[in-house]
């Protein structure tokens, strides 16, 4: 199999892909959810209403999406975001027609979870991880310009994933929530992954035939991994694909990103990392 | 409020608990602190940690008898209350003299405690005045002049850190007032009990066609990795069960997460003892090929990971990466779950194979 004589496509594509993330970004921003922005508590004691499900009816009624709900033993709280004084009693009046014995606890605005200061930590914590990476991959096969490849095959993947989200944000609602951190933090982690049993398929075909040049090495190489790594996504897509189907409203976002992360980890090692190490290879000759 | 839901945070985490959340809330222009601690067991406990506000006391120097000097405690030294505590202090900062460019901590009083500051260093002038913080002393400055307007400096052999060190110290203390409890509940999961069950259908779904897609793909060998991967799971859990961590969402991430590097770890194998049974060698020796020669991949793929868990996860404390939160709990989470993959993938499938492959001949 001669993948590598696509390179010229690879490159078209992940160019148009991180082209559309930074319009993106930059044209419509992101949508933040109540976890960054701040929202409103509400508890409310509902005598007749043990299910959860009426009050996702009472909010949707109203047009108030709702951030979570925790049940207590005999009282709700709602976490939304901020609304105006007329939607709000709306909803106590919706909520009087479902339970006319419904009380109101508190009412209260939120302040963020995700404050600037976890951002930043994780930001620096994933700098961090990109020069220990660079340092492990790059001492490990010998070659630095894996280290290099293997750390950009991966922020390519965050990227897209973030203007993915950027995109879906714009057209279809979707929220940044601490959720999606975590769906970041988990892509990050896939994307290397794949990237070095790749490489080191590599590595094992170099020292059986020293004499191959790096193309032939890399063609060799990436045919004879794709069928695990092709498998290996599948697993974890036949996972996710059912948490967005089954799963809660609340998940489904963060089952679309980690999908979006597994399928972009997958395709950028073979079609991002090791077309760089190739670049490396011959502007070094 | 920003300072005080960073001393509250500080005492969170002395439970370690992986994933508490801190949250301002205001009504009224009243600020109200919501704590989020998930998994908790003891909540008394809590509360009294949380509630507890570091006081600062500021006690001037007694003149004692010198034949009771010599036996005299540091408490007896320094037990005349000058009636300022940490509710007069509004901040403590470093600055730098501009004369001997030496550092050194200002500290700011409100009107209030500029008038008993006022009075403490005239009642203590070329005295010593000591600052306790939760009865602990952290410096016993000499008072060289009385102090009008409320701005005092102690000065002496700092260096950055150790101003620093102090000025933190004395900031930790300045609450403005003892915190009050509004109110505890007790309540279910963040994501909702609903959430939560089909998460965990949809989980048990994926696993199923999961397992499914492994022996139609590999036949017996993927029966075995099956098998692997119960041990996994219930290996994983009963260790969630004894460390003991609480799963929220993003900890059931890494989790499933780790399960794919499971699944992983299985399909390198199997991948390689294919290739070698087609290269023509018989079962047995293709195996243990395949498992040597896999293993280098799974070695290193493994390390990145923990390598970005480790980082994540801050076991040394760093001030400059996560020191709490959901990056943490997502991380032990992950961290354990592929040391345990490890194990199940490739020793505990390795020897099930060994004596099944036995078996066969």
């Amino acid at each position: 199999m001669n993948i590598m004589k696509f390179r010229p496509l690879f490159y078209l594509i992940s160019a148009f892909l991180i082209g559309v993330s930074s319009f993106s970004i930059v044209k419509w921003g992101f949508k933040p959810s109540i976890d960054f922005a701040g929202g409103t508590i509400w508890e409310i004691e509902t005598p007749n209403i043990a299910d959860q499900s009426k009050i996702e009816e009472i909010f949707k009624s109203n047009d108030v999406p709702i951030n979570s709900i925790t049940k207590t033993d005999n009282s709700f709280l709602i976490k939304f975001a901020n609304i105006n004084q007329e939607e709000k009693i709306k909803l106590s009046e919706t909520l009087k027609k479902y339970d006319e014995d419904a009380i109101d606890l508190r009412f209260e605005t939120l302040g963020p979870i995700l404050g600037k200061e976890l951002l930043q930590k994780t930001i620096v914590a994933i700098i961090l991880s990109c020069l220990a990476l660079f340092i492990f991959i790059g001492r490990r096969f010998n070659d630095f310009s894996f280290g290099v490849s293997a750390i950009l095959a991966m922020l390519h993947d965050s990227f897209i994933l973030i203007g993915s989200f950027s995109i879906l944000g714009h057209f279809f609602g979707a929220e940044l929530d601490s959720l999606f951190v975590t769906a970041l933090l988990t892509t990050l982690s896939a994307s290397v992954h794949d990237t070095v049993v790749t490489f080191d398929r590599i590595r094992e075909l170099r020292r059986q035939n020293i004499k191959l040049d790096w193309v032939n090495l890399a063609n060799q190489a990436v045919s004879e991994v794709i069928v695990r790594s092709i498998n290996n996504s599948m697993t974890i897509i036949f996972m996710l694909l059912s948490l967005v189907v089954l799963g809660g409203s609340t998940t489904r976002w963060f089952s679309v990103a980690l999908l979006i992360g597994v399928v972009c980890g997958t395709y950028s090692s073979m079609a991002v990392a090791i077309p760089l190490v190739l670049f490396w290879k011959k502007k070094k000759i | 409020m920003e300072s005080l839901k960073g001393n509250i945070e500080r005492r969170v985490n002395l439970f370690g608990l992986s994933e508490a959340n801190v949250q301002i809330s205001s009504k009224g222009g009243n600020n109200r602190l919501t704590v989020d601690l998930p998994g908790l067991e003891n909540i008394d406990e809590a509360i009294g940690l949380i509630g507890q506000t570091a006081q600062l006391k500021f006690m001037g120097e007694k003149e004692l008898l010198p034949e009771a000097t010599a036996s005299a405690t540091f408490y007896d030294v320094f037990s005349v209350d000058t009636g300022l505590n940490g509710s007069h202090l509004v901040r403590s900062s470093v600055e730098i003299n501009s004369t001997n460019s030496e550092p050194e901590v200002a500290l700011e009083f409100s009107s209030e405690g500029s008038k008993l500051f006022e009075k403490a260093t005239k009642d203590f002038l070329g005295k010593r005045i000591a600052i306790f913080l939760d009865d602990y002393p952290v410096t016993f400055p000499t008072v060289q002049t009385v102090i009008t307007d409320g701005r005092a400096v102690i000065s002496g052999s700092f260096d950055i850190k150790s101003a620093k060190a102090l000025s933190a110290q004395l900031n930790a203390g300045a609450l403005p007032m003892p915190i009050k409890l509004i109110q505890q509940s007790l309540v279910g999961a963040t994501l909702g009990k609903e959430s939560i069950d089909r998460g965990i259908k949809a989980g048990l779904v994926g696993l199923v066609i999961v397992s499914v897609f492994m022996v139609g793909n590999y036949g017996y060998l993927g029966f075995i990795a099956d098998l692997g991967l119960i041990i996994y799971g219930l290996l994983t859990l009963s260790l969630y069960r004894l460390i003991p961590i609480t799963l929220s969402f993003p900890g059931i991430v890494g989790f499933i997460l780790s399960v794919g590097m499971a699944v992983d770890s299985n399909i390198l194998i199997f991948e390689r003892i294919k290739e070698e049974t087609r290269r023509g060698k018989s079962f047995n020796v293709a195996m243990e090929l395949g498992f040597g020669r896999a293993w280098n991949s799974i070695k290193d793929a493994n390390t990145c990971t923990i390598i970005t868990g480790l980082i994540l996860f801050n076991p040394l404390n760093w001030n400059f990466l996560n020191t709490s939160g959901m990056v943490r709990g997502f991380a032990v989470t992950l961290i354990l779950g592929i040391f345990v993959s490890i194990f199940t993938g490739v020793f505990v499938t390795r020897n099930l194979l060994r004596v099944l492959a036995k078996r066969k001949e």
